[in-house]
């Protein structure tokens, strides 16, 4: 909400560092638009955060009010009472959730990066047809694909494991394209420079190639992350003890109307462990070419 | 796709695969790992899923060889698929280009700000991505009876005189739905282009200032686009994918199915046959049909941006 203020002053602060090609015209103008289209984006979140302070009777109130009137914790303790006459305890779920995401998370950074390293600087047999049907396989929809792939998956017999999260995430072709795009970029002096030094594709890969591709597999992590943390497990898990709290709390949520005070504080639990680590993720997206210090 | 492979290691003579196996041996293991799964999670699926489409299968019993009868069927016999295929290319044509375009633009515009300022103000666009189903807050705005936002305030600023059925009327449903679009369409593209601009290299800037760029918008046109034409070019794809395969949206928000089909897509088609008749044969052709339409977009669309900055 206080963005706008924010975005004017560091504007105006960075003009001191950058004066080229910019005028105050444009800098003024360009700010407000971007300040009242971020209060058109932002305000589900608002609504989000507000709303799990509401008590009951706000939550029901309609017209809906944005704001909280009296803020309350009520919803908080009520989540808590039920976590604690849980079955299973909620922080077993929590544990399969934080496995789940960071494995499959860094499996999927590390795996795509991997390959899309030789896809995207060099030519060999198969790469060109690699690379087409990496793309093309992202245009093919995914629900009709979701029934080879349960018999696949049971064929395997990773139903009812970790694994049938994790193996899909590390499959991610969204990654792959996303880093071999990023790593086209890297010069090719840089790579030839390294061979010279006797570095195998594998050191390459880990000593150039990752670290100048940073923003890129932050921007990934961001991705996979948000995307695994909400997880409910996606039909390939029974076993409660293996369930990922997503699955836990949208049963607690479930309930009935009772509960939207609960189901209001729990939106708000979920959504801030991915929000955190967007900030601090997003923040370290930052130039990694001009320390390549090679001019082409 | 890739436009700068320099480092080219064949000189065109054909060797037995023993030799390209040991020439290109780094090569092929990094790769190895991802090959394997992307093989076993999504090339046997979707190979499978084809095969499929040419046949008549309802998941109880085995799947019966028809041949080309889905397709016709789809092409000849479906008018609600010929509407489908008319609102989606309608609605990807407009909400396509605008959301690529506002990608880069907020991108753009937030990327001069601190990493710490940049992040907050990402999240801040990026918001409506990262709260799950937040589009359910438009239903509230565009309800029906006056307590809906939307209704609330134009009756009281005296434009109707009774509440409008948004979700209820064919005029409203459409624009209604590519304005919920927009509004989510700063997703992966975007982020993707905010790490595009942070890797422009800073020297070409003053470089170009001495070559006589006077102002940002030729810096843009000159400098910017051009050094990140990679991921102009993920960005297309990721934009083709999502503005030609909605359906979640229109059924949340205008229900399913909806009102004379005024929010019916492909993909909401293709739901209607793969999860509520289990005619997964035809379900399959859909996807097929949906797939090489994204296919040839794509094809139209990397051609143009070849030319960005040209």
């Amino acid at each position: 909400m206080n963005s706008l203020p924010l975005a004017i002053k560091k504007v105006y602060m960075s003009r001191k560092f950058k004066r080229r090609n910019r005028s105050m015209f444009g800098d003024a103008s360009l700010t407000l638009f971007l300040g009242l289209f971020g209060l058109f984006s932002v305000w589900p979140l608002v609504f989000i955060i507000n709303n799990a302070f509401k008590p009951l009777n706000e939550i029901f109130i309609f017209p809906p009010k944005l704001f909280v009137q009296s803020p309350t914790l009520t919803n908080f303790q009520d989540l808590f009472i039920i976590i604690g006459n849980s079955w299973i305890p909620m922080s077993r779920y929590l544990f399969n959730t934080v496995f789940l995401t960071a494995a499959g998370t860094l499996s999927s950074v590390i795996i795509g990066s991997m390959a899309a390293f030789p896809l995207a600087k060099y030519v060999f047999p198969g790469s060109k047809t690699m690379s087409k049907m990496i793309v093309y396989s992202l245009m093919f929809n995914g629900t009709v694909t979701a029934l080879p792939n349960y018999v696949i998956m049971s064929k395997l017999h990773l139903i009812d494991t970790y694994w049938a999260v994790i193996l899909p995430a590390a499959a991610s072709t969204l990654g792959l394209f996303l880093m071999q795009n990023f790593m086209v970029q890297i010069p090719d002096a840089l790579i030839e420079a390294a061979k010279m030094d006797g570095a195998n594709e594998l050191t390459i890969f880990w000593k150039v190639m990752m670290p100048l591709s940073k923003s890129a597999w932050i921007t990934l992590i961001i991705l996979s992350f948000q995307n695994l943390w909400g997880t409910t497990g996606g039909g390939f898990i029974y076993t409660e003890k293996l369930k990922p709290i997503s699955y836990a709390l949208s049963q607690i949520v479930n309930a009935g109307v009772a509960r939207t005070g609960v189901a209001s504080a729990v939106t708000l639990i979920m959504l801030i462990v991915p929000i955190v680590v967007f900030v601090i993720s997003q923040s370290n997206v930052i130039s990694t070419m001009a320390t390549s210090g090679i001019k082409e | 796709m890739q436009t700068s492979r320099q480092v080219k290691t064949s000189n065109g003579v054909r060797r037995s695969p023993m030799q390209v196996w040991k020439e290109h041996k780094g090569k092929y293991l990094l790769i190895l790992p991802f090959a394997i799964l992307f093989l076993v999670f999504t090339i046997i699926p979707v190979f499978t899923s084809i095969v499929i489409s040419f046949t008549s299968f309802n998941m109880l019993e085995p799947p019966v060889f028809i041949g080309l009868r889905n397709y016709i069927n789809l092409t000849v016999n479906d008018d609600v698929f010929l509407i489908a295929v008319k609102n989606t290319l309608f609605f990807a044509l407009i909400t396509g280009p605008i959301s690529y375009l506002m990608c880069f633009v907020f991108s753009w515009l937030i990327n001069e700000l601190s990493p710490k300022v940049r992040a907050v103000m990402t999240l801040v666009f990026y918001a409506p991505s990262i709260s799950g189903n937040a589009y359910m807050i438009w239903k509230l705005i565009f309800s029906s009876d006056m307590y809906g936002y939307a209704n609330a305030w134009l009756l009281k600023l005296g434009f109707i005189s009774e509440p409008i059925l948004f979700f209820d009327k064919k005029e409203y449903v459409f624009p209604i739905l590519v304005l919920v679009q927009l509004w989510l369409s700063l997703g992966v593209s975007f982020l993707a282009f905010i790490a595009g601009l942070q890797n422009v290299d800073k020297s070409l800037y003053e470089a170009g200032q001495i070559d006589g760029i006077r102002n940002r918008w030729q810096e843009l046109w000159f400098i910017t686009l051009p050094s990140m034409r990679p991921q102009l070019l993920f960005g297309a794809v990721m934009q083709i994918t999502a503005s030609l395969s909605v359906s979640q949206i229109s059924i949340e928000l205008a229900g399913f199915p909806s009102v004379e089909y005024s929010g019916h897509t492909i993909l909401t088609h293709l739901h209607d046959y793969g999860f509520i008749r289990h005619e997964m044969g035809y379900a399959s052709a859909i996807a097929t049909v949906l797939f090489f339409i994204m296919v040839f977009t794509n094809i139209i669309v990397q051609k143009v941006l070849r030319r960005v900055g040209a």
